[in-house]
């Protein structure tokens, strides 16, 4: 017997949507879960005090500061080499076999797991290089993570926009520096800020990386030569030596609004200088 | 900048990019430098196909490592896939459009928490969960497929509800013409359109999850050995590479690098088939 | 790209760049034993608040690691806790500065009180898998060990002797991640630094004896390693002074009040 197509669509909505709602269940539960035994120990004391006892107590300034200061660096590093990348790629070279190569080489890098760039950054900055456990390991580590990346989006940005401007400009007698400059970058501007955005939001999650390059300090660093621990690292460690359960949820609490406001920040950025432009 | 000139800027550009493009390539001849000699003296079927991994006694099979990494993978799969396929097909198909709007963003937010937190809550929920409903040590395969699938369900939700958007309405409006109903629009016409990106977000939720650590390390256990049922603890590639690399020295650090290079094959792999999946349905619009 | 978007990022760099030079404190990074590692933060704690010229960090990651970071320069003091120092670090000073019990632990609802030596070789080697067989409750063993390159793991192994770690023991990579494991799993097993014991977990007697510092310092209680400080050359300078801090009367002090067993 032949089920009647009005029914297989209902079954068919009715699937879907379970489906659906489970993803979307589960996902609010876990941001619930840790949000709800995170936020009431966040405070801006527990932001802004040093801890005690390593971390049993006392609040994740330094961590905080470590949060900030690496994806920092690696977004100072990473933001100039990328965007100068893609900007010549795009605009002074012509499609070639060369650029073909490089753009796929990128785009294969971008998936490579952040532990081999761990791996990477531990036996060539922290060993060989004699750098040691430091923000800068770490910070040359996560430049390099996200360097593929930041070329990519804002070689798409550039691409994105359209070749009249460019014509434009040109017939107007603008070198071809002075179109990059006033035309084209900020019309890509929305494009390479989410680029960036997604660079920082990255930095900020990433343990596998920072822990073997910047290592694990509590202590506040006083310079790039000093190992740092970042929130991420800090609620892999309080929460799987069970050092303290409430700091643990706290600093992830504090992950995740961070993060959740990067990302944030990007989408309305992004909305913004479109709206603008258009 | 107007000192410099034309010529000038020019030249920064190409020494910027340079630089870029080298450090690039250095960490990916860094690494396969210090990890193909080791393969070439040890063997690849040796590395590959042995389930010995005893460092000490200089013997560096992966089989154990390889097998978990790609059960855990076909796992996240089979987690992922269908519950991200149906949501991405409901939100573009089925959700009203403000819905969606809204659901979208947000499912895209959640990739962006980081997955120590998945593993975290791994650890405290769903391990004891398994571990008290079917038995085992909790820390297994099973957990370690379970969170891996959903971390990588955005990911596919939000390619794939892209891949259906850009299915031209016509085709949807020629379907409905000829008397199919909306879900037979969709399975017979839209997806089939669609396939090609669905098909690609899946495998880059793949490729996540093959390179995903934390997370797997946290939940599934770390045991080194094939596993016979999902409720076996395992230990990923990603994994093996962690615990050992701050202390291995000589030819096991250069095995674990030798793992870095199998990862990253695997890896370039699976980004490139869905890369040319993506390419091919926008080359056939 | 104007002037000002240059400036400003660097101006925040050199800002970074200038704690470096001229704050005048040597850094000292101690790196090894999870079992150490706790004592060592608290000691570097207490030494830094009244010699404010030093800038101590610890790291962790287990003995192996104290022993080639210290060779290879990325710490200036190595943290082992082994009963025989491997060939590498024979290069390397080494400083008694404590000694440590290893503690079988279990889960608190587990029954078991008393192990043999031989019934924790066969539990490890995977010999003995359910716990009725050694008089608890039906149930399978879960058996919870270190990663390869962990002290404790290859002083237990030791003096232990004769174990070939099961192929389906679980691996985690510090004292403190075993001891949540076995606190959050009723048929885990375990070992850990007697230091870091807790009321999460319950040690077993082995052999009749407790894991307790009269036991361990009266000898009965045997499974006991030092804690090696590992130092390339000579130490001197800062790294002697911080290294005799731990030795002299004070430092031994903490080391006992906390938990661990001074090196004399």
């Amino acid at each position: 017997m032949r089920i009647p197509p009005r029914f297989t669509q209902h079954g068919a909505i009715a699937l879907l949507g379970g489906g659906t709602l489970v993803t979307v269940i589960i996902l609010v539960f876990i941001v619930v879960f840790v949000l709800e035994k995170g936020l009431p120990v966040l405070s801006l004391s527990f932001l802004f005090s040093n801890p005690e006892e390593m971390g049993r107590a006392g609040g994740i300034f330094p961590t905080l500061i470590g949060t900030i200061v690496l994806p920092l660096l690696a977004i100072l590093i990473a933001t100039p080499l990328g965007l100068g990348t893609s900007v010549y790629l795009t605009e002074y070279t012509r499609e070639s076999r060369i650029t073909k190569v490089i753009r796929f080489g990128t785009d294969c890098l971008a998936g490579i797991p952040s532990i081999i760039f761990g791996l990477f950054g531990f036996i060539f900055f922290v060993t060989t290089l004699g750098m040691g456990w430091s923000i800068l390991s770490g910070g040359l580590t996560l430049a390099f993570m996200i360097l593929p990346t930041i070329i990519r989006t804002s070689e798409e940005a550039i691409k994105a926009v359209p070749k009249s401007y460019r014509d434009v400009s040109f017939s107007l007698g603008a070198t071809r520096w002075q179109t990059v400059r006033r035309v084209i970058l900020p019309n890509a501007l929305p494009g390479i800020l989410t680029g960036v955005m997604l660079g920082i939001g990255r930095s900020i999650g990433e343990t596998a990386a920072v822990i073997f390059t910047a290592g694990s300090s509590l202590r506040l660093p006083s310079s790039i030569f000093d190992s740092t621990r970042t929130m991420a690292v800090h609620f892999y460690i309080l929460a799987r030596e069970g050092i303290s359960s409430e700091n643990a949820y706290g600093t992830a609490a504090a992950l995740i609004i961070a993060v959740l406001l990067v990302n944030l920040t990007a989408y309305w950025l992004m909305h913004w200088f479109i709206s603008r432009r258009s | 900048m107007k000192l410099l000139g034309e010529k000038g800027v020019q030249k920064i550009l190409l020494v910027t990019a340079f630089s870029a493009i080298s450090a690039l390539l250095l960490i990916a001849l860094f690494i396969i430098k210090e990890g193909l000699p080791f393969l070439i003296t040890y063997g690849l079927g040796d590395f590959l196909l042995s389930s010995d991994w005893q460092p000490q006694s200089g013997k560096f099979g992966i089989l154990p490592m390889v097998a978990a990494s790609l059960w855990v993978t076909l796992g996240a799969m089979i987690v992922g896939a269908p519950l991200g396929v149906a949501g991405a097909i409901f939100l573009s198909e089925f959700a009203p459009r403000p819905v969606m709007r809204v659901i979208k963003p947000t499912i895209e937010l959640l990739a962006a928490i980081p997955s120590v937190v998945y593993g975290f809550i791994g650890v405290m929920v769903l391990a004891p969960l398994i571990r008290s409903s079917l038995g085992g040590p909790g820390l297994s395969l099973l957990a370690a497929s379970i969170i891996l699938g959903i971390m990588i369900l955005p990911t596919i939700i939000s390619i794939s509800i892209d891949s259906i958007l850009a299915v031209p309405q016509s085709y949807r409006e020629g379907s409905l013409a000829l008397g199919a109903t909306v879900w037979q629009t969709i399975h017979m016409v839209t997806i089939r359109a669609a396939r090609s990106g669905i098909i690609a977000s899946i495998i880059l939720g793949m490729g996540r999850a093959i390179g995903e650590t934390m997370a797997v390390i946290m939940v599934a256990g770390n045991a080194v050995k094939i596993p016979r049922s999902a409720l076996d603890s395992v230990r990923s590639l990603t994994a093996n590479i962690a615990l050992e690399m701050s202390y291995a020295t000589g030819l096991h650090r250069e095995a674990l690098f030798a793992t870095g290079v199998i990862l990253f094959v695997v890896i370039i792999t699976l980004n490139s088939i869905a890369i040319l999946a993506i390419r091919k349905r926008v080359g056939k619009r | 790209m104007n002037a000002k978007t240059i400036l400003l990022p660097l101006l925040v760099l050199s800002i970074l760049l200038n704690g470096g030079c001229g704050k005048g404190k040597t850094p000292i990074t101690l790196a090894g034993s999870t079992a150490f590692q706790p004592f060592a933060e608290k000691l570097a704690e207490q030494y830094m608040s009244t010699h404010n010229n030093v800038a101590i960090t610890v790291q962790g990651g287990g003995s192996a690691v104290g022993v080639q970071s210290t060779i290879s320069g990325a710490a200036q003091i190595g943290m082992a806790d082994l009963v025989v120092l491997p060939e590498d670090a024979k290069a390397l000073t080494a400083t008694v500065v404590a000694r440590d019990g290893i503690a079988v632990v279990v889960n608190p609802a587990n029954r078991i009180t008393d192990l043999t030596t031989q019934q924790v070789r066969d539990i490890f080697n995977g010999k003995i898998r359910n716990w009725r067989e050694v008089g608890a409750t039906d149930a399978p063993i879960t058996v919870v060990s270190r990663e390869a390159g962990s002290g404790t793991r290859s002083s237990f192994e030791q003096i232990v002797t004769d174990i070939t770690l099961t192929k389906d023991a679980l691996i985690q990579d510090s004292n403190g991640t075993i001891r949540e494991t076995v606190a959050n799993d009723a048929n885990a097993v375990g070992y850990l630094s007697h230091g870091l014991l807790n009321a999460k977990i319950k040690a077993a007697r082995i052999d009749g004896q407790e894991c307790t510092n009269e036991t361990i310092a009266a000898g009965k209680y045997t499974l006991v390693r030092p804690i090696y400080l590992l130092v390339k050359g000579t130490p001197q300078g800062e790294i002697k002074n911080f290294i005799d801090y731990i030795l002299s009367d004070p430092g031994q002090q903490t080391i006992k009040a906390n938990g661990l067993i001074p090196a004399k």
